[in-house]
Parts: structure tokens; sequence; C-alpha cells
């Protein structure tokens, strides 16, 4: 198909890997900051293509996978009040809270609803006006404008039956806490080119200064992904750290700024907690006053205290790029895509769950993939 | 409890039935092999191929059944009706049989307009006039409003095994050739978006067809066919897997050469879902032995309803049993593995 195959062409990505090998004369660990370049890489083996010694780790940016479980507990309970309709992107639907999942909370008569867009849900309450419409508001700043757009949609027609559940998060506050760690390993970002497409690059200068580690905004098919490694270890080898944009063909320095003008309107910048990771200042987005008539948590009140993660689960360290998933003791054996202790299991773009879908029969040999890092 | 039956304890978790139990994944088969099997264990049942094959009197006969839930009743490319035929055929055709009589059971939710009926059995008209068949018995049920979905078909079908050798996955061998018939993901990609609201430029039509006559067109050229199995829920990747484990061999695809129309291609990538896991109801797949994977991918490429088939596949000589692994399209190996439960479109 065009526009994607040139980008997953297999002599162009020998050759790009051959390209690296000639720059590199030391180790690096890079970390990809979104799961769907994860995905993406351990689904097309870009990993195994790159010179001994140049390391990727996964890092933080799944949105189901830093959705706290307190939240998740509390969009359960929602889900299975009479009266409403909870509607959610799909790949939230398997994710585990203390106790249970979406899908469950369905099977039990609870009205869950997958919709392809925030703008479906708002669909949604004005069809069925007797119906309490709340939509899951997760994600990075890529899906803040669309949950935006649905808000002010609501907004102007009037509909009082609408509300956001919302647990946005923002990548850079989350970098600054990786970095912020005496045991973080990271030298450099590839960091994820549609939250750079809406945002732009602005916002990782700061951090380029303060951290001296170069962030190259890079999209997500295999040659997207090598092609944004060489980028990267290029200004390591140079002693350089700037921010550049391999994903040009679709990101822009200054952004969307339409997109970020949605945003600047309907939510303000709050302190988020995230799981795995815990509180980290600045790293959300909270609907603002002018919209509060939309939050779902004011609209059901609910006192329940947040329960706490399961002890067993190292999503933590798996999204700060600290532990592989197939070093977790629980790996497979306590945790499943069935029975998962925690999201990266169950994500599309979680981590673990691309260990287990394209790597799990293989974890067991010796030269296990990914036994590179160090 | 008490009783002497004792009833396996097949699922853990909170004890529910979830749609995952019915998506063709792990779970269903969990639900299959762990409640159904154990339940009503005997030998032809044990071979979980598409359809039992079993000696009659002076025949040997292939039979089957199926359920057919679709929503919505009617999608681009065909109905619920098409299906009930079409899925039945295809199954028969998969175990070497030539399908021969269908039984339908209908239920029918009260308030179903009668023209709407009278479309799907039209359909059902037109499907097994197309196959071959002949619809021979019948059951019709009515549920109260709200009790079911519009129209629910359960098919069962017989047919005569022409087969000389069986066609199951048992007989499948190491180097033996992997076909498919045609473009895959079709009906999938069809039927969500119908049912999702989703709009595409052109309207992607489902596959829905019988595959009887190109499976059997390969078995009457006297090739050596040793299994075949249409992809129908969980897609290619699931009934892979399915054949990998019970055959007790390694299967690796070349994800460059399966035939993805550029629609469903698409499609898929927006949604991001694999059009390996998505439902053909118009395909198959076959294993054929190498000294024939040739002749056989030559006699469908002639035909018009197979001609994008094409060998995506080779049954690996020494390998792990069970496995199947892709070669992806930018030249990376990985497990192509069974999904949990439904695929889910993800959120950006």
């Amino acid at each position: 198909m065009k526009y994607l195959d040139e980008y997953r062409d297999g002599s162009a990505a020998q050759r790009y890997a051959e390209n690296l090998r000639a720059i590199v004369t030391r180790p690096w660990t890079l970390m990809e900051v979104c799961g769907g370049q994860t995905h993406s890489i351990v689904r097309y083996g870009v990993d195994e293509m790159l010179p001994p010694g140049v390391t990727l780790v996964h890092g933080p940016g799944c949105p189901v996978c830093v959705t706290p479980v307190a939240i998740l507990d509390r969009a359960f309970r929602i889900a299975r009040r009479p009266g409403v309709t909870f509607a959610s992107f799909g790949d939230m639907l398997r994710v585990p809270g203390t106790s249970d999942d979406l899908l469950h909370v369905r099977a039990e008569g609870g009205d869950v609803r997958i919709v392809y867009s925030p703008l479906d849900a708002v669909a949604i309450a004005e069809r069925e006006p007797e119906r309490e419409v709340v939509f899951f508001a997760v994600g990075f700043e890529t899906t803040a404008p669309a949950n935006a757009m649905a808000v002010q949609l609501a907004a102007r027609r009037k509909l009082r039956n609408f509300s956001l559940l919302t647990a946005q998060v923002r990548v850079p506050p989350a970098l600054e806490a990786i970095l912020a760690e005496p045991q973080c390993r990271v030298q450099a970002f590839l960091a994820a080119g549609h939250v750079c497409t809406v945002m732009g690059t602005a916002e990782y200068l700061p951090l380029v200064e303060r951290h001296r580690v170069p962030v190259v905004v890079t999209g997500f098919e295999p040659l997207d992904l090598l092609q944004g490694v060489a980028m990267a270890v290029r200004q390591l080898e140079e002693g350089r750290s700037d921010v550049e944009i391999q994903y040009a063909r679709v990101v822009r320095p200054e952004g969307n700024p339409a997109a970020r003008r949605a945003i600047e309107d309907v939510f303000e910048v709050t302190d988020r907690t995230w799981r795995g990771l815990g509180p980290i200042p600045q790293s959300g987005f909270g609907l603002n006053a002018r919209y509060a008539a939309f939050d779902a948590e004011r609209r059901f009140p609910d006192a329940t205290p947040d329960a706490a993660e399961d002890p067993e689960c190292r999503a933590g360290l798996v999204l700060q790029g600290r532990l592989r998933p197939q070093e977790c003791p629980a790996f497979g054996t306590r945790c499943t895509p069935e029975h998962p202790l925690g999201a990266p299991m169950v994500s599309s773009e979680g981590a673990c769950a691309a260990y287990w879908l394209y790597r799990r029969r293989r974890a067991a040999a010796p030269a296990a993939a990914g036994a590179g890092a160090t | 409890m008490g009783g002497e039956l004792a009833c396996p304890v097949p699922l853990p978790a909170g004890g529910r039935i979830l749609l995952a139990h019915g998506g063709g994944g792990r779970m269903t088969r969990d639900l299959v092999e762990r409640l159904f099997v154990p339940a009503f264990r005997n030998d032809v049942l044990a071979a979980l191929h598409d359809s039992a094959v079993f000696d009659a009197p002076g025949a040997r006969l292939a039979f089957t059944t199926d359920s057919f839930v679709v929503r919505p009743t009617f999608f681009p490319g065909g109905d619920v009706g098409t299906l009930a035929v079409c899925g039945t055929v295809n199954d028969l055709a998969m175990s070497g049989a030539r399908p021969l009589f269908l039984s339908l059971g209908f239920i029918l939710e009260e308030g179903l307009a009668v023209d709407d009926l009278g479309r799907v059995v039209a359909s059902i008209q037109r499907a097994a006039r197309e196959a071959g068949v002949a619809v021979v018995a019948g059951d019709t049920k009515v549920v109260e409003r709200g009790k079911g979905d519009g129209i629910y078909i359960t098919s069962s079908g017989i047919g005569a095994v022409i087969a000389r050798e069986p066609v199951e996955p048992g007989r499948v061998r190491p180097g033996d050739a992997v076909l498919v018939s045609g473009p895959v993901g079709q009906h999938g990609v069809a039927v969500m978006a119908v049912r999702d609201g989703l709009r595409f430029s052109a309207p992607i039509l489902s596959d829905c067809a019988s595959v009887a006559a190109p499976a059997l067109a390969l078995l009457e050229a006297g090739l050596d066919v040793h299994c075949l199995r249409d992809p129908t829920r969980g897609g290619v990747a699931t009934v892979l897997n399915e054949i990998a484990t019970q055959a007790g061999c390694e299967i690796a695809v070349h994800e460059s050469a399966v035939p993805v129309g550029d629609d469903v291609a698409g499609a898929c990538e927006v949604l991001g879902l694999d059009p390996l896991y998505v439902a053909c109801e118009g395909r198959f797949l076959a294993f054929v032995a190498p000294q024939h994977a040739e002749a056989a991918l030559a006699l469908l490429a002639a035909r018009t309803d197979t001609s994008r088939a094409a060998r995506i596949g080779t049954v690996r000589a020494a390998g792990t049993p069970g496995l199947v692994t892709l070669k992806t399209v930018a030249g990376g190996e990985r497990v192509l593995d069974l999904l949990s439960g439904e695929q889910l479109p993800r959120i950006c």
C-alpha cells in the first residue's frame, strides 16, 4: 500500500542498518518513547537489525498502561450505574483495575460501547438524551485535541448528558521524571511522532538543554525507527544534543496550532498520577473551570478511597525502560493477556504485550531477543 | 453438583462468558478443549476439524454445524443467509466432501420485518443453488422482542467425502506448501465498517462465497492435498496456529506473500488491526505436498474465483511444534501467535 510499503521495505532496512553500523564507535542506550514505536520495533525485529551495543529501551508512551488503577476502578463504578452509557476506545476494555475490567462490566450488564472517536460519543448523547454518556478520555497529547473538540461540540449543542472521565497525560514531564531517576541509563530519546504532530518541538528544548540529551522526533514504521536511531546516534557520537525531526513528512516544529488551541480552550495542565510511575507534577490535562460541567468526576462524585496497585506488577520499571518484559518474574506465568497483573500486558501499545505476542516462544531460547541489554 | 457426570471446571476468572469466548482465539479454544471436548469425548469429535468425518453404510460422510449471529443482518457483499449457506458448505468442503444437504434452524425476533426475512431467504436460495446443495430440513422459533437480534440461523450440513485420503491437520507434513485462495480480511472489515459506521470512499465488500468448487477441484485433479481450512473467525493467523498445534509442526509464513486488498490494508492500518487476524468468509488455506504445490497454485490462479491465490508459507522440516513464525515485510522474523480475545481498535 502506498505511503506504507516504502517505509517497511526489507532491503532498504538492511541498507539503513549498514549505514548505522558505519557511524557507531561505542555502546549507546536510546529510549523510544511511544508504545506504538515499541510494537513496531518488536513486531518487525528492528532491534535485531541494530549494531551490537546500540540498545533500545522501551518508554512510558502507552496511554492505556499509565492510566492509574484508581481511575480505572472509578470508570468501572461509573459504567455500572444504571442509565450510564460508558464509551471508550477499544483497547481500554481489557485493562485490569483492582478486580475487574470493562469487558466484565459489560458482561454483567453495564452499557459499555466501543467508539472510534470521542465525537461518536457526543453523537450517542445527542441521539439518546435519556442516557448519561461518559467518554473515557485516555491518551497523550495526540488524543487531547479530539477530546477537546468533543467537549466544545457538546457545549455548542447544549448537551447536558455528556461528560469526560479524563486521564489525559503529557509526555515532556514524564521524560523529565525518567531522567531524574538515579538509575536512568537513557542517553537519547526517540520522541513520539504523533504527539509532536500536535504539540510541535518547543516543549523539548528545555529538556535537551538541561540534561544534554538528544531528542529525535521519530515515526512508527521500521525505516522511520532505523533513521531515528541513526540520527540520535550521530548526535551522541558528535557530542551534540539537539531536537531533530526524523518524522518530517508529518511533524512541523510549530505542531498543529488549531489542535493546540482546542486543547488550550478546554483543558488546563494539572498534576497526574501515572500507573507504575507515581505522581508527576504538571503531567496531565484536566477540564478547566469553563468546561467543568463536562467533568464526569464532578457529575458522579465518588468517595471510594483509591486502591493500591498490585505490588507483584513491575510495570513501573518496564515503563521507565529499567526492566525488559521477559525479565519480570510474573511474565507469562502469573501475568498473561487472559489474566494480566498490569496494563502493559493487554494494551495494544504495551511493551509486555509486544513481547508476549511476537517474541514469547523464542524468549525461552538462550539467544533471546533483547538479551543484549546491559 | 454431586451427580456422577463430572463437569470439568473450564474457566477461571469471574465465571462469566465474555464475547471473547466466541472470538475464535485462545479463549474460544480453552472453552472447547476444557468444557466441550471432555464432556462429549469420542473418536470422531477428537479430530476437531471443520466437519466430523465418519463411515455410514455404503458411504463416507462429513457432517457439520454452525450458527450465524452476524450483526447487521445485511452487509455489503452478503447477509446472514448467504453466510449460513456458505459457512456450512465451506466447512464440508474443507473436509474433502462435496456438500449435499443443509438443515436450517431460524431463531427470529418478534417484530422482524417479513420483507427482511424474505430477502434473507432469497439469499439462501441463491447461495444454495450456486453451491449445489439442497435445503432439506428446517425449524423456526420466534423469541420475544429484545431476546434476539433480528435473525439468527443455525445451519447443519451433510456431504459425501470425495477425497481418497483424509484431508485433515494430522496429515500435514514438513515441506508442505501453504496456499491461500485469495486476498484476506475482507469479510471482517466489511462487517466492522457497517457495524461501526465507518465510511470509506468505496464500500469494502465481504468475500462471502462458497469455496467448495475450487477446493474440490484440487482434490479432483489428483493433487496431494493434506489439509484444507477456511480462515473465518480469527483469520489466517488463528487457523495456522490451530493447524500447527494439531499437526505438531512449525509453519513459516512470508508476510509480503499474503494477498491483502489495498482497501482492507488501509482500513486495518487506520483501525490498528492486523489483516492476518481478520475473518474471511470466502477463502481457504490449502496444505499441499511440495511436489504438487506449483500445480495447485496454477490450478487456482487459472480460476476466476481464486485468481489471486498465493503461496504464503511452508511447513518447516525441523521446528517447534505448534509455532507459527512470520518473516515480516521489513526482513525481521517474529512469532505469529493466537490472539487472546477479539482484536480491539486502538487509541492512537
